[in-house]
């Protein structure tokens, strides 16, 4: 995680700009030799968080594996928008099996990979919220336990996007999605216990996890390019909003995954073998309803009157976030 | 090597000679003692260079062979019943991708009611799914239907699967020849992935295809089946050449030349009416038998050769397509095609029923008088049945059937007589 202190913000949004970093810091966009895993032409949405998050991740892990990497995906958004055939976004290896089984494919890829003495070439698993928080679950966690040599992303857009946002196990609570709908006397998605997927791997005391953000590009490529480091199980859960589902700009794509970082409701740490190892703090710390309101899918807890008491539990979420990973 | 050996160790045995590179296990009887074996062979170095991966379910079991075999190795996997249901959706993945994993079926009854004992619906409920199904007729079948298994598998680039009956023939012991390394090096090359997974020719594997060409992927399947109608008795005339005795192959007839009755059946169910079909013959009886090793490619018209001389046909079956009756009688009614006889289905052993030889001879009678009905449930427990139907009629609330039916019989567990 980047240590170098910080003086300077843009002007207004309190982002880092990639110019006051150290050269060797920067993120770079564009650069002949970035290998562009994910090619532009495909066919997701403007301002989809995945697609970022998905290019900056596997470029950053092709630099890290010298371009010796194989990706396994499930289905969804990503998988979807990346392969409308005979059309393919994808410059590596790549293979689409099922919705549910990405991180036991990864781990047949592995093995294989053992088996042939192939060293040196890094197995990626990758999926949406869904993909990994639910129907993958019983997988990524048979992946994790053996300790398998994978690194499994997960996407985390906080829905079932690519069958027209229906509620996961991943939606955070209020939200409105297509099977919890804003109607009725407490609108939008119920307010259940939640599964907090990197702290569920992190009690399998995998070698690494990881949470990032779309909003901290140069911090999500430094957590994969350490993770490709590292062997064994590892798991990279990021945030990436999605215009489409969560109803907002498409402009503000990074700025609403900035605001769910900054309130604490997305908290960013790095674990080994279970304990939390570093955390990012907050720079600029902001109430959850900056982040809410930038979002269609929270409009009932602002109209047609302030829904004071999931505003504040919504808000005791992050508190408890910040206080529990020391994030100020 | 002759040994005096449980089928499944000769299945791991023969597996282990195929020199697999990856095998997933997850543990359902009666599938179990194959893995267990393979398991030991990897852990204790005689089979080298091989993964063994004890994953968390069929369906991670079924995933972690698509993703090391589009990876390359040569994969194995076995389960049973509510196994193969639970990988159901990746059996089809598999085949969808062409990837050329062996799996055995270690046939074995669907619940509910749960219940361990053999019959064939775990297969046939995924015999659509684009594997190729050979069914062993004997443990030493089993062990070499497996080497072909491989050979055909890599060949077609298409997944095939071993079926075994549960019990009956893996935890039965009994001689099996288990050939030697050279036999199996020699008719098995080594596998040339037709697709892989590798960071010098990147390809996507499995995206999404649409109308305009989906017909034509699943014609191709279809097209593969096809063209294994033609390998598998070359591949079986190979194996005999290799190995000196005959494995394998589409179908297999007994007796049937002359015959008037012929029986038709699936897997270790072939031996009991082989020897009711000699008591039947000493008898004067004209009446032989097919066994049917290849389901699916469904071997159409050589199963026409061998039974259109007939004047009817038994199809024996140990699966039940409820609400129809059933299954293997479709492909035999479609093999005879335009040719008039008496066809009947037999449903058999369901959950483990045993199948008697004096109830295959009483059923095999009745049928040369054609008393048999165009479906019959051989050793129906019909006053079981009668009981719960009469119950049924009186109250609403009678409670879970099985349950009801285990009352009357007044056995606490389940028991095959
Ligand atoms: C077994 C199975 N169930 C359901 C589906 C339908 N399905 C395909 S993609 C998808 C949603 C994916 O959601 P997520 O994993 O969160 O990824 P996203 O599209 O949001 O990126 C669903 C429900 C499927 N393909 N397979
Ligand atoms: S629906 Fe959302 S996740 Fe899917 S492509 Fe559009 S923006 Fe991206
Ligand atoms: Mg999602």
């Amino acid at each position: 995680m980047t240590t170098q202190p910080v003086k300077f913000y843009q002007t207004g949004t309190f982002t880092v700009g990639n110019r006051l970093l150290d050269e060797s810091q920067r993120s770079v966009q564009a650069n002949m030799e970035r290998t562009n895993s994910l090619n532009s032409g495909h066919r997701a949405c403007q301002g989809c968080g995945e697609a970022l998050g998905a290019r900056y991740a596997i470029d950053a892990a092709m630099r890290a594996a010298g371009n010796q990497l194989v990706a396994a995906n499930a289905t969804g958004c990503l998988e979807v928008f990346s392969t409308p055939y005979p059309e393919t976004s994808w410059q590596v290896p790549w293979i689409h099996s099922l919705f549910g089984n990405a991180a036991a494919v990864a781990s047949g890829i592995a093995a294989a990979n053992r088996v042939k003495g192939r060293k040196g070439v890094q197995v990626i698993a990758q999926g949406g919220d869904g993909g990994t928080t639910d129907i993958g679950f019983g997988c990524l966690s048979g992946m994790f336990e053996r300790n398998d040599d994978v690194l499994y992303i997960c996407y985390d857009n906080e829905a079932y996007m690519n069958t027209g946002v229906q509620r996961s196990s991943a939606t955070p609570p209020a939200a409105r999605t297509a099977t919890t709908p804003a109607v009725g006397k407490r609108p939008g998605n119920v307010a259940g216990t939640g599964k907090n997927l990197p702290l569920i791997a992190m009690a399998h005391g995998i070698p690494y996890v990881a949470t990032a953000s779309v909003a901290n590009l140069h911090d999500l490529e430094a957590k994969v390019t350490r993770a490709m480091g590292i062997s064994g199980a590892r798991y990279i859960h990021i945030h990436v909003p999605c215009p489409l589902g969560w109803g907002s700009a498409p402009a503000d794509t990074i700025k609403v995954a900035r605001m769910a970082v900054e309130s604490g409701l997305f908290p960013l740490i790095e674990a080994e073998h279970g304990e939390v190892v570093d955390r990012a703090k907050i720079r600029h710390r902001v109430p959850v309803d900056e982040y809410l309101k930038l979002q269609r899918r929270f409009a009932h807890l602002f109209r047609p009157e302030r829904d004071t008491e999931r505003l504040a539990m919504i808000q005791a979420v992050a508190d408890r976030n910040i206080a529990r990973f020391g994030l100020m | 090597m002759l040994k005096q050996i449980e089928g499944s160790a000769a299945v791991a045995e023969s597996i282990a000679l195929c020199r697999p590179e990856v095998v997933c296990a997850y543990p359902i009887t009666p599938q179990t003692h194959i893995v267990e074996g393979l398991g030991e062979m990897v852990k204790d170095g005689r089979l080298s260079p091989c993964e063994f991966i004890n994953v968390e379910s069929e369906f991670g079991a079924l995933s972690v062979a698509i993703g090391s075999s589009a990876a390359g190795a040569r994969t194995y996997t076995a389960t049973s019943s509510q196994g193969l249901l639970f990988m159901a959706e990746a059996v089809y993945n598999a085949a969808g991708l062409g990837l050329p994993i062996v799996m055995t079926v270690g046939n074995r009854a669907i619940g509910a009611p749960i219940n361990i004992w053999n019959d064939h619906s775990d297969s046939m409920s995924m015999r659509d799914a684009g594997w190729i199904q050979l069914y062993a007729e004997t443990n030493q079948e089993a062990a070499d239907l497996h080497i072909q298994a491989f050979r055909l598998a890599e060949e077609l680039s298409c997944p095939v699967m071993v079926c075994m009956d549960g019990f009956i023939l893996t935890h039965a012991y009994e001689r099996v020849d288990i050939p030697t390394q050279e036999q199996v090096d020699t008719y098995l090359p080594r596998f040339e992935p037709r697709q892989v997974l590798d960071p010098a020719e990147p390809v996507s594997i499995g995206a999404m295809v649409g109308p305009e060409a989906f017909m034509e992927v699943r014609y191709l399947a279809h097209y593969k089946q096809l063209r294994a109608l033609e390998r598998i008795p070359q591949l079986a005339d190979e194996f005999k050449a290799g190995f000196g005795r005959d494995s394998g192959g589409l179908i297999r007839s007994y007796r049937f030349e002359d015959a008037e009755t012929i029986i038709v059946a699936l897997g270790s169910l072939n031996g009991t009416v082989k020897d009711v079909v000699d008591e039947m013959r000493d008898a004067g009886v004209k009446i032989g038998c097919v066994s049917i090793v290849s389901f699916r490619p469904f071997p159409l018209a050589p199963l026409r050769a061998a039974l259109e001389r007939a004047k009817r046909v038994v199809v024996l079956e140990k699966s039940l397509a409820v609400g129809l009756g059933g299954i293997v009688s479709d492909g035999v009614r479609k093999s005879l095609s335009g040719i008039v006889l008496k066809g009947y289905t037999v449903i058999a052993g369901l959950g483990g029923r045993a199948i008697t030889r004096s109830s295959l001879r009483q059923l095999f009678e009745r049928a040369g008088r054609d008393e048999l009905e165009a479906v019959t449930f051989l050793d129906l427990r019909t006053e079981l049945v009668d009981r719960e139907l009469e119950r049924e009629r009186h109250a609403r609330r009678t409670g879970p059937t099985a349950e009801a039916l285990l009352r009357d019989i007044g056995t606490v567990a389940s028991r095959i007589d």
